[in-house]
């Protein structure tokens, strides 16, 4: 039986502020337990929020992002549960009015196709601290440093059809997020967290089916994962006569299953009000304006452009500008060789291999896009042949001189295209290889052109590599069919 | 030197009359010998007020001492004070010493004022008698068969006997206004966000408001135009400057047009409180005043709002205190629920249990909109009832509390106490400013005019309470207690 996935998002992104988002308290990862936690993010007596205007404009740049309704006026409120690294017993967020209202988000699959995915809505809210299960003794330990984080909890509509959607989705979030700068994105660290709601029904016209919602799923592979083992679940459960049950599940990637935490019964009641400690955020037009002036070109705008005036494949368009900092390296690569096709070959393969290999970041790339595009260039104009190019761009990773250019003297790489030379080079092969050239002129006529390739072959050694393949192809040809 | 107003004791320092360490050490001398029976203060900080004492002499020599200087003053136990422990009244908070000062705090001691200690109050400022501390009731001086009226019971009692100038307290539903009326002292609540809120440990947060509690309205203008003011740290802390409260206080009152809110006069008005407030209208009419009959139709439901929003608020507000970081902790919790239960179980006392329950309940799914939704609605109305009847008078007057003080223990069901407040909540759920002043006396005990003002009207609110202490000198009273046992 046909079974449809229904899926939808509520996505986590740790905004990149400075501090906290309501005290002044520093926001950076990976610091001592409990150094980065004043007194209000402790929650003592007496102290009170105060918004962090910063948080308040990234989230708007994102809703501008995602072209949604920003609200003219948001409010924060409290949602009321006891837990140990929740100091003030309440966590304060935007339930009623939040923020940012539906928007939409397109995501490119895997074939190239592109769907909307309709966003709710996003809200600001503070993260809580931590709870530390080992070596206490039996006993728990609290790191309030990660208390007041803000976080953009972005809510999708439940839009997406299948795991490989839903990671798609998510990837566009990533994108828009660090495109903007207002998140580092990094899902190790926890920068962003994502919950899944997935439900599954017989066919798209029935009613939405019972979702589970999946806690905490911390990358893209779990993502997908986890809803693999989901969705085989509820249907498995269906299938034997049962039903789903609504519940909060969470998804355990070292056995790759999804479990129950608890069911919507032992679920708490949160007892959301208005936080009479903080104004409402009132935002108008000059500053939605401002803000929106101040947005950087977007994923999907550039991957229009790069297929529509660079002429890039849907395919490399889109892996290109998935990522800001590989899109701008790409560009500045083209703005010096001028050729977006080379530019895209070489920055998604020679480069993204070597940085794979040694994990390193495209920010980090010990080949500056000046250096990558002037071999580029070489190549274009005929300076080198691709063999020798590789050759180069080893030696530029490696720090052995400044520019293509030093290195192709230096290694007197630069290609050999004078007729006389390679003639030359030519009639001193043909002379040392008696037997082969015996062997071709015997040859049947179309078995000669695969012999060729042994002439060509020492040539170019006798090059080292430097000459002209073309012009060697056809003066070989020549001088060997002139000995017939 | 106790029979002096604030404003004469800074006239007094000032010409040097006697120094800010003999004045400060006179008080401690009447707190160690009266204190025992009124019971208002919980700490006193002897020896750190002698020493800001000295400093402020040694300003005062320099040339470098502002006109508040070396008063000594008290500060409700709500008020964060770094290096003092901070208890609001609580078993809760006992050991709880803060590492920051209030704003208010702050301001004062940049003033260079000297802070005696940490007054008694409800705990957590639940309460409209001071029988709910954890350290034990206060006794009015009028009477210490009388309960001083709370939740700032302990400032109210201890400017009353003589035992500190002035003192600061706090007012979410007439925690400074009705203790001042049983004491027989001058009583300010500011408009919500004239003052700082920030290190005020908080009860309901849209309701309260710090003020000052003093001999009289100009002792009080003195005060506001210190603590008053925009604060950083209190986001609802309003940004609009202050006025000189001092300089307007003898604006002439000829024309002032007064309005009595019928419904401040109805049942359960104590005759000889209505005379006394009556009375008092009588004198601005004489200084010049118009007096007409105003309606603020819904003020009975007031009390009913405030019981679901207060409570709302307080049962999130008191979340905090869970035995994890700070306060009372139980003894070897066997795990978390049971270091929640027991902690919160032996830390709070009977009515801020009950307070947090009633508020628990009225915001959980399927009460929320019947009662907490509803409650914000009709706030709004009654706020509308004090805009629409500033629009045809200046001030409104009636009294402050139905009665005068009660005695203590009368009161032991809760909503008869909640009813104690039925002229003073409405004024903290409009969010607009109100003074109570001494206006007489009911078999002894102090009877409190109050004076409402629309939103920011501090300053006009000084003035009608200072022409009136101009005019008459019950506020100039003193209880026998003040000479017979300090």
């Amino acid at each position: 039986m046909q079974w449809e996935t229904v899926i939808g998002l509520e996505v986590h992104v740790q905004l990149a502020t400075r501090s906290k988002i309501f005290s002044g308290a520093s926001t950076a990862f990976g610091a001592e337990p409990n150094t980065q936690a004043c007194a209000v993010d402790l929650g003592l007596p007496g102290v009170l929020p105060v918004l962090n205007e910063q948080a308040v404009a990234m989230a708007v740049q994102f809703g501008l992002a995602v072209h949604a309704d920003i609200a003219e006026v948001s409010v924060f409120d409290r949602k009321n549960y006891f837990y140990p690294d929740l100091p003030k017993g309440y966590q304060t967020s935007q339930m009623y009015h939040p923020i940012v209202g539906p928007g939409e988000v397109e995501i490119t699959l895997e074939d190239g196709s592109t769907k909307r995915i309709r966003i709710h809505h996003a809200h600001l809210e503070e993260d809580a601290g931590k709870s530390l299960h080992e070596d206490f003794h039996g006993m728990t330990g609290i790191d309030l440093n990660r208390a007041g984080t803000p976080l953009l909890e972005i809510v999708s509509e439940p839009d997406m059809r299948s795991s490989k959607e839903a990671a798609a989705y998510l990837k566009a979030i990533h994108s828009i997020v660090t495109y903007l700068g207002i998140s580092d994105g990094n899902m190790a660290e926890g920068s962003m967290r994502c919950d899944v709601n997935v439900s599954v029904r017989r066919t798209s016209q029935d009613p939405l089916g019972t979702r589970a919602e999946i806690k905490n799923v911390n990358s893209f592979r779990f993502v997908e994962r986890a809803i693999a083992f989901e969705v085989e679940r509820q249907i498995e459960l269906i299938e034997d006569g049962g039903s789903v049950v609504q519940e909060t599940r969470l998804f355990d990637p070292d056995r790759d299953e999804t479990r129950s935490m608890r069911t919507k019964e032992e679920a708490n009641d949160y007892r959301y009000f208005p936080c009479p400690d903080l104004l409402p955020v009132v935002l108008d037009q000059a500053y939605l304006d401002h803000l929106r002036g101040q947005l950087p070109e977007l994923p999907a705008d550039k991957r229009e452009r790069f297929q529509n005036e660079l002429g890039l494949s849907a395919y490399d368009a889109n892996v290109i500008s998935a990522s800001r900092d590989m899109a701008e390296f790409f560009e500045a690569v083209h703005s010096v060789c001028g050729d977006a096709k080379q530019s895209a070959n070489w920055v998604q393969g020679e480069l993204s291999g070597a940085l794979n290999r040694e994990n390193l970041s495209i920010a980090n790339s010990p080949i500056s896009a000046r250096q990558l595009g002037e071999l580029i260039s070489r190549v274009l104009d005929d300076t080198i042949n691709g063999k020798a190019a590789k050759e180069v761009f080893q030696a530029l990773w490696n720090g052995q001189g400044e520019s293509a250019d030093e290195v192709i003297d230096a290694k007197g790489l630069k290609q050999v295209t004078d007729t006389g030379a390679i003639e030359a080079m030519i009639d001193q092969v043909i002379a040392d290889s008696p037997a082969q050239v015996a062997q071709y002129r015997d040859s049947e006529p179309e078995k000669r052109g695969k012999m060729i390739g042994y002439f060509v072959g020492q040539v170019m050694k006798a090059s080292r590599g430097t000459a002209n393949p073309q012009q060697v192809n056809g003066l070989l040809k020549e001088k060997l069919d002139a000995l017939l | 030197m106790y029979e002096k107003t604030l404003t004469q004791l800074a006239a007094a320092l000032k010409s040097g009359e006697f120094s800010s360490r003999e004045l400060t050490a006179h008080y401690l001398q009447r707190i160690e010998k009266a204190d025992g029976k009124l019971n208002s203060f919980i700490s006193v900080t002897a020896e750190q007020a002698l020493k800001q004492a000295e400093v402020a002499d040694n300003a005062r020599a320099a040339g470098t001492a502002g006109p508040l200087a070396g008063i000594p003053l008290a500060l409700k136990d709500i008020f964060c004070t770094r290096d003092v422990k901070t208890s609001c009244g609580s078993k809760m908070l006992d050991n709880f010493i803060a590492p920051y000062n209030a704003t208010v705090v702050e301001k004062l001691n940049a003033a260079g004022t000297i802070s005696l200690g940490k007054t008694n109050m409800d705990e957590f400022a639940m309460g409209s008698s001071n029988e709910n501390s954890y350290y034990g009731p206060v006794k009015n001086p009028w009477d210490l068969a009388a309960v001083p009226g709370g939740s700032s019971g302990g400032s109210a009692a201890a400017v009353a006997a003589g035992l500190v100038p002035a003192a600061m307290g706090t007012d979410t539903g007439g925690s400074i206004r009705q203790p001042a009326a049983f004491c027989g002292i001058t009583g300010l609540k500011p408009t919500y966000g004239r003052v700082s809120r920030f290190g005020i440990i908080a009860y309901a947060s849209s309701l309260d408001q710090a003020g000052p509690m003093a001999r009289s309205a100009e002792d009080c203008a003195h005060l506001l135009g210190v603590i008053a003011g925009h604060d950083g740290r209190d986001s609802t802390s309003v940004t609009r400057g202050v006025p000189d409260y001092v300089e307007s206080l003898n604006a002439p009152l000829s024309g002032l047009k007064i309005g009595l809110p019928k419904e401040y006069f109805g049942d359960g008005l104590d005759p000889d409180v209505e005379k006394a407030v009556r009375e008092a209208v009588k004198v601005y009419e004489s200084l010049g005043a118009t007096v007409r009959e105003v309606s603020l139709p819904h003020t009975h439901y007031a009390i009913p709002a405030y019981y679901v929003i207060a409570p709302a608020e307080a049962s999130s507000n008191l979340s905090r205190y869970d035995g994890v970081r700070f306060g009372h902790r139980c003894e070897n919790p066997t795990d978390l629920t049971d270091l929640y239960l027991r902690s919160r179980a032996e830390g709070f006392g009977e009515e801020v249990k009950r307070r947090i329950l009633i508020g628990t309940h009225t915001l959980s799914e399927g009460f929320f909109d019947a009662y907490y939704t509803k409650a914000q609605k009709v706030r709004r109305l009654i706020r509308q009832d004090f805009l629409d009847a500033f629009e045809d008078v200046d001030v409104l007057m009636g009294p402050a509390s139905p009665t005068p003080a009660f005695d203590l223990g009368a009161k032991k069901d809760p909503v008869s106490m909640y009813l104690q407040d039925i002229y003073t909540i409405a004024v903290n759920l409009a969010g607009i400013p109100g003074i109570s002043v001494p206006a007489g006396f009911s078999n002894g005990r102090p009877v409190g005019l109050q004076i409402l003002g629309t939103h920011f009207a501090e300053a006009q609110l000084l003035n009608v309470a200072h022409q009136f202490q101009q005019a008459t000198d019950w506020h100039l009273q003193r209880p026998a207690f003040a000479e017979e046992y300090a």
